[in-house]
Protein backbone atom coordinates (compact mmCIF):
# COMPACT_ATOMS: atom_id res chain seq x y z
CA UNK A 1 0.00 0.00 0.00
CA UNK A 2 2.79 2.43 0.81
CA UNK A 3 4.45 1.45 -2.47
CA UNK A 4 1.20 2.10 -4.27
CA UNK A 5 0.82 5.59 -2.82
CA UNK A 6 4.50 6.34 -3.29
CA UNK A 7 4.27 5.44 -6.99
CA UNK A 8 1.05 7.42 -7.46
CA UNK A 9 2.64 10.45 -5.87
CA UNK A 10 5.89 9.97 -7.83
CA UNK A 11 3.99 10.11 -11.14
CA UNK A 12 2.11 13.20 -10.01
CA UNK A 13 5.24 14.95 -8.82
CA UNK A 14 7.12 14.08 -12.03
CA UNK A 15 4.32 15.56 -14.18
CA UNK A 16 4.16 18.73 -12.14
CA UNK A 17 7.96 19.22 -12.20
CA UNK A 18 8.05 18.74 -15.98
CA UNK A 19 5.07 21.02 -16.53
CA UNK A 20 6.46 23.78 -14.31
CA UNK A 21 9.50 23.71 -16.55
CA UNK A 22 7.89 23.56 -19.99
CA UNK A 23 4.43 25.05 -19.23
CA UNK A 24 3.33 23.49 -22.51
CA UNK A 25 0.11 21.84 -21.43
CA UNK A 26 -1.31 24.53 -19.18
CA UNK A 27 -0.45 27.32 -21.59
CA UNK A 28 -2.20 25.52 -24.46
CA UNK A 29 -5.25 24.86 -22.29
CA UNK A 30 -5.47 28.47 -21.17
CA UNK A 31 -5.20 30.00 -24.61
CA UNK A 32 -7.77 27.55 -25.88
CA UNK A 33 -10.24 28.27 -23.06
CA UNK A 34 -9.91 31.97 -23.62
CA UNK A 35 -10.73 31.57 -27.30
CA UNK A 36 -13.72 29.35 -26.57
CA UNK A 37 -15.20 31.83 -24.10
CA UNK A 38 -14.76 34.80 -26.38
CA UNK A 39 -16.09 32.99 -29.45
CA UNK A 40 -19.14 31.65 -27.67
CA UNK A 41 -20.09 35.10 -26.55
CA UNK A 42 -19.61 36.64 -29.98
CA UNK A 43 -21.45 33.82 -31.66
CA UNK A 44 -24.42 33.96 -29.34
CA UNK A 45 -24.68 37.79 -29.34
CA UNK A 46 -26.04 37.78 -25.87
CA UNK A 47 -28.04 40.29 -23.96
CA UNK A 48 -27.30 40.17 -20.22
CA UNK A 49 -30.37 38.08 -19.36
CA UNK A 50 -29.71 35.25 -21.81
CA UNK A 51 -26.05 35.37 -21.01
CA UNK A 52 -26.91 34.42 -17.48
CA UNK A 53 -28.92 31.49 -18.82
CA UNK A 54 -26.08 30.05 -20.91
CA UNK A 55 -23.18 30.76 -18.55
CA UNK A 56 -22.89 27.28 -17.10
CA UNK A 57 -23.23 25.68 -20.53
CA UNK A 58 -20.42 27.83 -21.92
CA UNK A 59 -18.25 27.15 -18.88
CA UNK A 60 -18.60 23.39 -19.13
CA UNK A 61 -18.09 23.35 -22.88
CA UNK A 62 -14.88 25.30 -22.25
CA UNK A 63 -13.70 22.90 -19.54
CA UNK A 64 -14.55 19.87 -21.67
CA UNK A 65 -12.62 21.08 -24.74
CA UNK A 66 -9.65 22.39 -22.81
CA UNK A 67 -9.71 19.16 -20.83
CA UNK A 68 -9.32 16.89 -23.85
CA UNK A 69 -6.41 19.02 -24.98
CA UNK A 70 -4.64 18.53 -21.64
CA UNK A 71 -5.50 14.83 -21.38
CA UNK A 72 -4.10 14.19 -24.84
CA UNK A 73 -0.90 16.13 -24.32
CA UNK A 74 -0.19 14.61 -20.94
CA UNK A 75 -0.50 11.06 -22.33
CA UNK A 76 1.36 11.89 -25.55
CA UNK A 77 4.39 12.91 -23.47
CA UNK A 78 4.46 9.38 -22.08
CA UNK A 79 3.90 7.62 -25.38
CA UNK A 80 6.15 9.53 -27.76
CA UNK A 81 9.40 9.01 -25.88
CA UNK A 82 8.45 5.49 -24.84
CA UNK A 83 8.08 6.57 -21.22
CA UNK A 84 4.79 4.74 -20.87
CA UNK A 85 6.79 1.50 -21.16
CA UNK A 86 9.08 2.81 -18.45
CA UNK A 87 6.09 3.38 -16.18
CA UNK A 88 4.59 -0.01 -16.98
CA UNK A 89 7.88 -1.73 -16.14
CA UNK A 90 7.76 -0.51 -12.55
CA UNK A 91 6.95 -3.24 -10.02
CA UNK A 92 3.76 -1.61 -8.77
CA UNK A 93 0.12 -2.25 -9.43
CA UNK A 94 -0.53 -0.41 -12.68
CA UNK A 95 -3.54 1.41 -11.31
CA UNK A 96 -1.02 3.46 -9.28
CA UNK A 97 0.13 4.92 -12.62
CA UNK A 98 -3.47 5.62 -13.58
CA UNK A 99 -4.16 7.46 -10.32
CA UNK A 100 -0.94 9.43 -10.63
CA UNK A 101 -1.94 10.59 -14.11
CA UNK A 102 -5.46 11.41 -12.87
CA UNK A 103 -4.00 13.59 -10.11
CA UNK A 104 -1.80 15.57 -12.48
CA UNK A 105 -4.53 15.92 -15.11
CA UNK A 106 -6.86 17.10 -12.37
CA UNK A 107 -4.29 19.63 -11.21
CA UNK A 108 -4.03 20.99 -14.78
CA UNK A 109 -7.84 21.19 -14.97
CA UNK A 110 -8.07 23.08 -11.68
CA UNK A 111 -5.39 25.56 -12.71
CA UNK A 112 -7.19 26.29 -15.96
CA UNK A 113 -10.53 26.58 -14.18
CA UNK A 114 -9.01 28.99 -11.68
CA UNK A 115 -7.96 31.07 -14.68
CA UNK A 116 -11.25 30.81 -16.56
CA UNK A 117 -13.59 31.78 -13.73
CA UNK A 118 -12.18 35.24 -12.96
CA UNK A 119 -11.67 35.86 -16.67
CA UNK A 120 -15.27 35.04 -17.45
CA UNK A 121 -16.47 37.10 -14.50
CA UNK A 122 -14.45 40.10 -15.58
CA UNK A 123 -15.33 39.91 -19.28
CA UNK A 124 -19.04 39.45 -18.87
CA UNK A 125 -19.70 40.93 -15.50
CA UNK A 126 -21.21 37.88 -13.86
CA UNK A 127 -20.26 36.83 -10.36
CA UNK A 128 -19.06 33.21 -10.50
CA UNK A 129 -17.67 33.03 -6.98
CA UNK A 130 -20.38 30.86 -5.64
CA UNK A 131 -19.35 28.04 -3.25
CA UNK A 132 -21.98 25.74 -4.74
CA UNK A 133 -20.61 26.28 -8.25
CA UNK A 134 -17.08 25.58 -7.02
CA UNK A 135 -18.27 22.29 -5.53
CA UNK A 136 -19.90 21.31 -8.83
CA UNK A 137 -16.70 22.17 -10.69
CA UNK A 138 -14.72 20.02 -8.28
CA UNK A 139 -17.01 17.00 -8.69
CA UNK A 140 -17.48 17.42 -12.44
CA UNK A 141 -13.75 17.74 -13.06
CA UNK A 142 -13.05 14.59 -11.06
CA UNK A 143 -15.50 12.51 -13.10
CA UNK A 144 -14.38 13.98 -16.40
CA UNK A 145 -10.69 13.45 -15.63
CA UNK A 146 -11.22 9.94 -14.26
CA UNK A 147 -12.82 8.69 -17.46
CA UNK A 148 -10.73 10.98 -19.68
CA UNK A 149 -7.41 9.65 -18.38
CA UNK A 150 -8.47 6.08 -19.07
CA UNK A 151 -9.65 6.89 -22.59
CA UNK A 152 -6.57 8.98 -23.30
CA UNK A 153 -4.39 5.98 -22.53
CA UNK A 154 -6.40 4.03 -25.11
CA UNK A 155 -6.47 6.79 -27.72
CA UNK A 156 -2.75 7.45 -27.45
CA UNK A 157 -2.03 4.06 -29.07
CA UNK A 158 -3.69 5.26 -32.29
CA UNK A 159 -2.20 7.60 -34.84
CA UNK A 160 -5.47 9.58 -34.93
CA UNK A 161 -5.46 10.17 -31.19
CA UNK A 162 -6.25 13.89 -31.37
CA UNK A 163 -9.60 13.13 -32.98
CA UNK A 164 -10.10 9.80 -31.29
CA UNK A 165 -10.10 11.06 -27.72
CA UNK A 166 -13.03 13.50 -28.08
CA UNK A 167 -14.95 10.93 -30.11
CA UNK A 168 -14.57 8.37 -27.33
CA UNK A 169 -14.77 10.74 -24.41
CA UNK A 170 -17.68 13.10 -25.15
CA UNK A 171 -20.42 10.45 -25.48
CA UNK A 172 -19.28 8.68 -22.33
CA UNK A 173 -18.88 11.89 -20.37
CA UNK A 174 -22.28 13.30 -21.35
CA UNK A 175 -23.97 12.24 -18.10
CA UNK A 176 -21.27 14.03 -16.12
CA UNK A 177 -21.46 17.16 -18.24
CA UNK A 178 -25.28 17.27 -18.18
CA UNK A 179 -25.47 16.90 -14.41
CA UNK A 180 -22.70 19.43 -13.97
CA UNK A 181 -24.42 21.99 -16.20
CA UNK A 182 -27.72 21.47 -14.47
CA UNK A 183 -26.28 21.79 -10.98
CA UNK A 184 -24.19 24.83 -11.98
CA UNK A 185 -27.22 26.61 -13.44
CA UNK A 186 -29.12 25.80 -10.26
CA UNK A 187 -26.48 27.35 -8.04
CA UNK A 188 -25.99 30.41 -10.27
CA UNK A 189 -29.72 31.13 -10.34
CA UNK A 190 -30.13 30.58 -6.62
CA UNK A 191 -32.53 27.69 -7.04
CA UNK A 192 -33.67 25.70 -3.97
CA UNK A 193 -31.19 23.06 -2.80
CA UNK A 194 -33.89 20.39 -3.11
CA UNK A 195 -33.87 20.90 -6.88
CA UNK A 196 -30.10 20.75 -7.16
CA UNK A 197 -29.53 17.64 -5.06
CA UNK A 198 -30.50 15.09 -7.73
CA UNK A 199 -27.85 16.37 -10.19
CA UNK A 200 -25.28 16.66 -7.44
CA UNK A 201 -25.96 13.10 -6.33
CA UNK A 202 -25.70 11.89 -9.88
CA UNK A 203 -22.30 13.59 -10.20
CA UNK A 204 -21.02 11.83 -7.11
CA UNK A 205 -22.30 8.47 -8.35
CA UNK A 206 -20.62 8.96 -11.73
CA UNK A 207 -17.35 9.94 -10.07
CA UNK A 208 -17.36 6.74 -8.05
CA UNK A 209 -18.38 4.50 -10.95
CA UNK A 210 -15.91 5.94 -13.45
CA UNK A 211 -13.03 5.74 -10.99
CA UNK A 212 -13.87 2.15 -10.06
CA UNK A 213 -14.22 1.01 -13.68
CA UNK A 214 -10.98 2.70 -14.72
CA UNK A 215 -9.20 1.15 -11.73
CA UNK A 216 -10.29 -2.29 -12.90
CA UNK A 217 -9.63 -2.05 -16.63
CA UNK A 218 -6.54 0.19 -16.86
CA UNK A 219 -4.13 -2.76 -16.79
CA UNK A 220 -5.93 -4.48 -19.67
CA UNK A 221 -6.04 -1.26 -21.69
CA UNK A 222 -2.32 -0.57 -21.61
CA UNK A 223 -1.04 -4.10 -22.23
CA UNK A 224 -0.53 -5.41 -25.75
CA UNK B 1 16.69 -17.59 -14.80
CA UNK B 2 14.48 -17.46 -17.87
CA UNK B 3 12.34 -20.36 -18.97
CA UNK B 4 10.03 -20.19 -21.96
CA UNK B 5 8.05 -23.14 -23.28
CA UNK B 6 6.01 -23.31 -26.49
CA UNK B 7 5.43 -19.57 -26.50
CA UNK B 8 2.99 -18.37 -29.11
CA UNK B 9 2.17 -14.72 -29.81
CA UNK B 10 -0.43 -13.61 -32.31
CA UNK B 11 -1.43 -10.11 -33.35
CA UNK B 12 -4.93 -10.59 -34.71
CA UNK B 13 -4.62 -13.34 -37.31
CA UNK B 14 -0.86 -13.05 -37.64
CA UNK B 15 1.37 -15.40 -35.65
CA UNK B 16 4.66 -13.74 -34.84
CA UNK B 17 6.03 -16.29 -32.39
CA UNK B 18 5.05 -19.92 -33.15
CA UNK B 19 6.34 -22.04 -30.34
CA UNK B 20 9.49 -20.52 -28.90
CA UNK B 21 11.46 -22.65 -26.44
CA UNK B 22 14.12 -20.67 -24.65
CA UNK B 23 16.13 -21.24 -21.50
CA UNK B 24 18.77 -19.04 -19.92
CA UNK B 25 20.84 -19.92 -16.86
CA UNK B 26 22.01 -17.40 -14.27
CA UNK B 27 24.98 -15.35 -15.45
CA UNK B 28 24.61 -16.16 -19.15
CA UNK B 29 24.80 -13.39 -21.74
CA UNK B 30 22.61 -14.41 -24.65
CA UNK B 31 22.63 -12.58 -27.98
CA UNK B 32 19.27 -12.97 -29.69
CA UNK B 33 19.78 -12.55 -33.42
CA UNK B 34 17.44 -12.62 -36.38
CA UNK B 35 16.24 -10.68 -39.42
CA UNK B 36 13.96 -7.63 -39.25
CA UNK B 37 10.45 -8.55 -38.24
CA UNK B 38 11.48 -11.92 -36.79
CA UNK B 39 9.80 -11.04 -33.49
CA UNK B 40 12.80 -10.22 -31.29
CA UNK B 41 11.27 -7.05 -29.87
CA UNK B 42 7.93 -8.81 -29.42
CA UNK B 43 9.70 -11.60 -27.54
CA UNK B 44 11.51 -9.20 -25.20
CA UNK B 45 8.27 -7.30 -24.57
CA UNK B 46 6.65 -10.53 -23.46
CA UNK B 47 9.59 -11.35 -21.19
CA UNK B 48 9.27 -7.90 -19.64
CA UNK B 49 5.48 -8.18 -19.12
CA UNK B 50 4.69 -5.34 -21.54
CA UNK B 51 2.87 -7.76 -23.83
CA UNK B 52 0.84 -10.83 -22.98
CA UNK B 53 1.69 -14.28 -24.35
CA UNK B 54 -1.14 -15.72 -26.45
CA UNK B 55 -0.22 -19.24 -25.36
CA UNK B 56 2.64 -20.99 -23.61
CA UNK B 57 4.62 -20.76 -20.42
CA UNK B 58 6.96 -17.91 -19.48
CA UNK B 59 9.01 -17.79 -16.27
CA UNK B 60 11.49 -15.07 -15.38
CA UNK B 61 13.60 -15.14 -12.21
CA UNK B 62 11.41 -17.93 -10.88
CA UNK B 63 8.08 -16.14 -11.35
CA UNK B 64 5.59 -16.91 -14.06
CA UNK B 65 4.02 -14.39 -16.42
CA UNK B 66 1.52 -12.86 -16.64
CA UNK B 67 0.28 -13.80 -13.16
CA UNK B 68 3.31 -12.74 -11.12
CA UNK B 69 4.23 -9.78 -13.28
CA UNK B 70 5.00 -7.39 -10.43
CA UNK B 71 7.55 -9.81 -8.93
CA UNK B 72 9.16 -10.25 -12.33
CA UNK B 73 9.33 -6.50 -12.93
CA UNK B 74 11.06 -5.94 -9.59
CA UNK B 75 13.92 -8.20 -10.75
CA UNK B 76 14.14 -7.00 -14.32
CA UNK B 77 15.90 -4.14 -16.11
CA UNK B 78 14.98 -3.16 -19.66
CA UNK B 79 16.79 -1.02 -22.23
CA UNK B 80 14.89 -0.52 -25.48
CA UNK B 81 15.77 1.61 -28.48
CA UNK B 82 13.68 4.34 -26.91
CA UNK B 83 15.36 5.84 -23.85
CA UNK B 84 12.28 5.81 -21.56
CA UNK B 85 13.41 9.13 -20.11
CA UNK B 86 11.67 12.49 -19.68
CA UNK B 87 13.23 15.32 -21.67
CA UNK B 88 11.93 18.01 -19.33
CA UNK B 89 13.57 16.44 -16.29
CA UNK B 90 17.28 16.39 -15.48
CA UNK B 91 19.27 13.15 -15.40
CA UNK B 92 19.13 13.23 -11.62
CA UNK B 93 15.37 13.88 -11.54
CA UNK B 94 14.72 11.06 -14.01
CA UNK B 95 16.62 8.61 -11.83
CA UNK B 96 14.93 9.91 -8.66
CA UNK B 97 11.56 9.39 -10.29
CA UNK B 98 12.32 5.80 -11.25
CA UNK B 99 13.87 5.12 -7.83
CA UNK B 100 10.54 6.09 -6.25
CA UNK B 101 8.63 3.94 -8.74
CA UNK B 102 10.79 0.96 -7.78
CA UNK B 103 10.42 1.65 -4.08
CA UNK B 104 14.17 2.13 -3.57
CA UNK B 105 14.88 3.73 -0.22
CA UNK B 106 18.04 5.79 0.35
CA UNK B 107 18.34 6.31 -3.37
CA UNK B 108 20.71 9.29 -3.26
CA UNK B 109 23.82 7.11 -2.93
CA UNK B 110 22.63 4.59 -5.50
CA UNK B 111 21.95 7.34 -8.04
CA UNK B 112 25.44 8.78 -7.64
CA UNK B 113 26.87 5.28 -8.06
CA UNK B 114 24.90 4.68 -11.24
CA UNK B 115 25.72 8.09 -12.72
CA UNK B 116 29.40 7.41 -12.11
CA UNK B 117 29.13 4.02 -13.75
CA UNK B 118 27.63 5.40 -16.96
CA UNK B 119 29.95 8.43 -16.93
CA UNK B 120 27.31 11.12 -16.55
CA UNK B 121 28.07 12.42 -13.05
CA UNK B 122 29.07 15.82 -14.39
CA UNK B 123 25.84 16.18 -16.39
CA UNK B 124 23.47 15.11 -13.64
CA UNK B 125 21.72 18.47 -13.45
CA UNK B 126 21.23 18.93 -17.18
CA UNK B 127 17.89 18.37 -18.88
CA UNK B 128 17.76 15.07 -20.73
CA UNK B 129 16.42 16.83 -23.84
CA UNK B 130 19.87 18.41 -24.23
CA UNK B 131 21.59 14.99 -24.25
CA UNK B 132 23.02 13.38 -27.37
CA UNK B 133 21.73 9.98 -28.43
CA UNK B 134 24.72 8.28 -26.83
CA UNK B 135 24.35 10.08 -23.51
CA UNK B 136 20.64 9.35 -23.39
CA UNK B 137 21.36 5.69 -24.09
CA UNK B 138 23.90 5.53 -21.28
CA UNK B 139 21.44 7.14 -18.91
CA UNK B 140 18.81 4.64 -20.09
CA UNK B 141 21.17 1.86 -19.02
CA UNK B 142 21.68 3.57 -15.69
CA UNK B 143 17.92 3.74 -15.32
CA UNK B 144 17.61 0.03 -16.08
CA UNK B 145 20.15 -1.09 -13.47
CA UNK B 146 19.09 1.36 -10.75
CA UNK B 147 17.23 -1.28 -8.73
CA UNK B 148 20.06 -3.81 -9.22
CA UNK B 149 18.03 -6.27 -11.33
CA UNK B 150 18.99 -9.93 -11.72
CA UNK B 151 17.96 -10.05 -15.37
CA UNK B 152 18.55 -7.39 -18.01
CA UNK B 153 17.01 -7.21 -21.47
CA UNK B 154 18.63 -5.03 -24.13
CA UNK B 155 16.80 -4.36 -27.38
CA UNK B 156 19.31 -3.11 -29.94
CA UNK B 157 21.17 -0.85 -27.54
CA UNK B 158 23.60 0.26 -30.27
CA UNK B 159 21.03 1.76 -32.64
CA UNK B 160 22.00 5.28 -33.67
CA UNK B 161 25.32 5.43 -31.84
CA UNK B 162 28.60 6.50 -33.40
CA UNK B 163 31.96 4.73 -32.90
CA UNK B 164 32.88 6.54 -29.69
CA UNK B 165 29.49 6.14 -28.12
CA UNK B 166 29.41 2.48 -29.11
CA UNK B 167 32.74 1.66 -27.52
CA UNK B 168 31.73 3.54 -24.39
CA UNK B 169 28.53 1.48 -24.36
CA UNK B 170 30.66 -1.69 -24.73
CA UNK B 171 32.38 -0.82 -21.47
CA UNK B 172 29.10 -0.11 -19.69
CA UNK B 173 27.52 -3.33 -20.98
CA UNK B 174 30.52 -5.37 -19.92
CA UNK B 175 30.50 -3.92 -16.43
CA UNK B 176 26.73 -4.52 -16.18
CA UNK B 177 27.14 -8.15 -17.25
CA UNK B 178 30.22 -8.73 -15.11
CA UNK B 179 28.22 -8.32 -11.92
CA UNK B 180 26.70 -11.80 -12.32
CA UNK B 181 23.58 -10.60 -14.06
CA UNK B 182 21.73 -12.56 -16.67
CA UNK B 183 21.53 -10.68 -19.95
CA UNK B 184 19.55 -11.10 -23.16
CA UNK B 185 20.46 -8.68 -25.95
CA UNK B 186 19.05 -8.38 -29.44
CA UNK B 187 21.33 -6.92 -32.07
CA UNK B 188 21.99 -6.70 -35.79
CA UNK B 189 25.64 -6.03 -35.08
CA UNK B 190 27.18 -9.52 -35.23
CA UNK B 191 30.68 -8.37 -34.39
CA UNK B 192 29.51 -6.72 -31.17
CA UNK B 193 27.35 -9.70 -30.25
CA UNK B 194 30.31 -12.02 -30.82
CA UNK B 195 32.44 -9.84 -28.60
CA UNK B 196 29.99 -9.66 -25.68
CA UNK B 197 27.78 -12.73 -25.55
CA UNK B 198 28.40 -16.21 -24.16
CA UNK B 199 25.63 -17.74 -26.26
CA UNK B 200 24.00 -17.00 -29.60
CA UNK B 201 20.36 -17.81 -30.41
CA UNK B 202 18.81 -17.22 -33.80
CA UNK B 203 15.12 -16.32 -33.90
CA UNK B 204 13.54 -16.73 -37.31
CA UNK B 205 10.18 -17.89 -38.73
CA UNK B 206 8.72 -17.63 -35.23
CA UNK B 207 11.03 -20.13 -33.53
CA UNK B 208 14.56 -20.34 -32.15
CA UNK B 209 16.06 -22.01 -35.20
CA UNK B 210 19.56 -22.47 -33.81
CA UNK B 211 21.53 -21.96 -30.65
CA UNK B 212 25.20 -22.21 -29.93
CA UNK B 213 27.46 -21.42 -27.02
CA UNK B 214 30.62 -19.46 -27.69
CA UNK B 215 32.72 -22.62 -27.14
CA UNK B 216 30.61 -24.75 -29.50
CA UNK B 217 31.00 -22.14 -32.19
CA UNK B 218 34.70 -23.00 -32.18
CA UNK B 219 36.66 -21.64 -35.09
CA UNK B 220 33.50 -21.00 -37.12
CA UNK B 221 32.63 -17.37 -37.03
CA UNK B 222 29.25 -16.09 -35.97
CA UNK B 223 28.33 -14.85 -39.42
CA UNK B 224 28.62 -18.35 -40.93
CA UNK B 225 26.56 -19.81 -38.11
CA UNK B 226 23.92 -17.08 -38.54
CA UNK B 227 23.65 -17.59 -42.30
CA UNK B 228 23.37 -21.35 -41.94
CA UNK B 229 20.57 -20.97 -39.40
CA UNK B 230 18.61 -18.65 -41.69
CA UNK B 231 19.09 -20.87 -44.72
CA UNK B 232 18.12 -24.12 -42.99
N1 LIG C 1 1.51 -4.17 -31.67
C1 LIG C 1 1.60 -4.88 -32.82
N2 LIG C 1 0.49 -5.12 -33.56
C2 LIG C 1 0.54 -5.84 -34.69
N3 LIG C 1 1.65 -6.39 -35.19
C3 LIG C 1 2.80 -6.19 -34.50
C4 LIG C 1 2.82 -5.45 -33.28
N4 LIG C 1 4.10 -5.43 -32.82
C5 LIG C 1 4.83 -6.14 -33.71
N5 LIG C 1 4.06 -6.60 -34.72
C6 LIG C 1 4.52 -7.44 -35.86
O1 LIG C 1 5.27 -8.50 -35.35
C7 LIG C 1 6.37 -8.79 -36.21
C8 LIG C 1 7.63 -8.84 -35.40
O2 LIG C 1 7.99 -7.52 -35.00
P1 LIG C 1 9.20 -7.22 -34.03
O3 LIG C 1 9.25 -5.76 -33.83
O4 LIG C 1 9.08 -8.07 -32.83
O5 LIG C 1 10.44 -7.71 -34.91
P2 LIG C 1 11.98 -7.53 -34.61
O6 LIG C 1 12.58 -8.88 -34.71
O7 LIG C 1 12.19 -6.79 -33.35
O8 LIG C 1 12.43 -6.68 -35.85
P3 LIG C 1 13.61 -5.57 -35.96
O9 LIG C 1 14.87 -6.34 -36.17
O10 LIG C 1 13.24 -4.81 -37.17
O11 LIG C 1 13.59 -4.76 -34.72
C9 LIG C 1 6.35 -7.75 -37.30
O12 LIG C 1 5.80 -8.32 -38.45
C10 LIG C 1 5.45 -6.66 -36.77
O13 LIG C 1 4.74 -6.07 -37.82
MG1 LIG D 1 13.03 -4.91 -32.84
Amino acid sequence: MTNFLQATFAVFRKDITAELRSREIIFAMMVFSMLVIVIFNFALELDPATRKEVTSGVLWATFAFAGTLGLNRSMAVEKDRGCLDGLLLAPVDRSAIYFGKVLSNLAFMFIVEAFVLPLYSALYNVNLFNPGLLLVILLGSIGYTAVGTLLASMAVQARTRDVLLPILLFPIAIPVLLSAVKASTGFLNGVEMAEIWPSLNLLIVYDVIFTAVAFMVFDAVVEE
Amino acid sequence: MIEVKKLIKRFGMKSVLRGVDFRVERGEFVALLGPNGAGKTTFLRILSSLARPSLGEVKVAGYSLPNEAAQVRARLGVVSHMPLLYGDLTAQENLEFYARMYGITEYAIRITEVLDMVGLASRRNDLVRTFSRGMAQRLAIGRAVLHDPEVILFDEPYTGLDQDASSMLDEVLKSVAAQGRTVVMTSHDLARAEDLATRFDILTRGVIAASSSREALGSNNLLTFYKQALAA
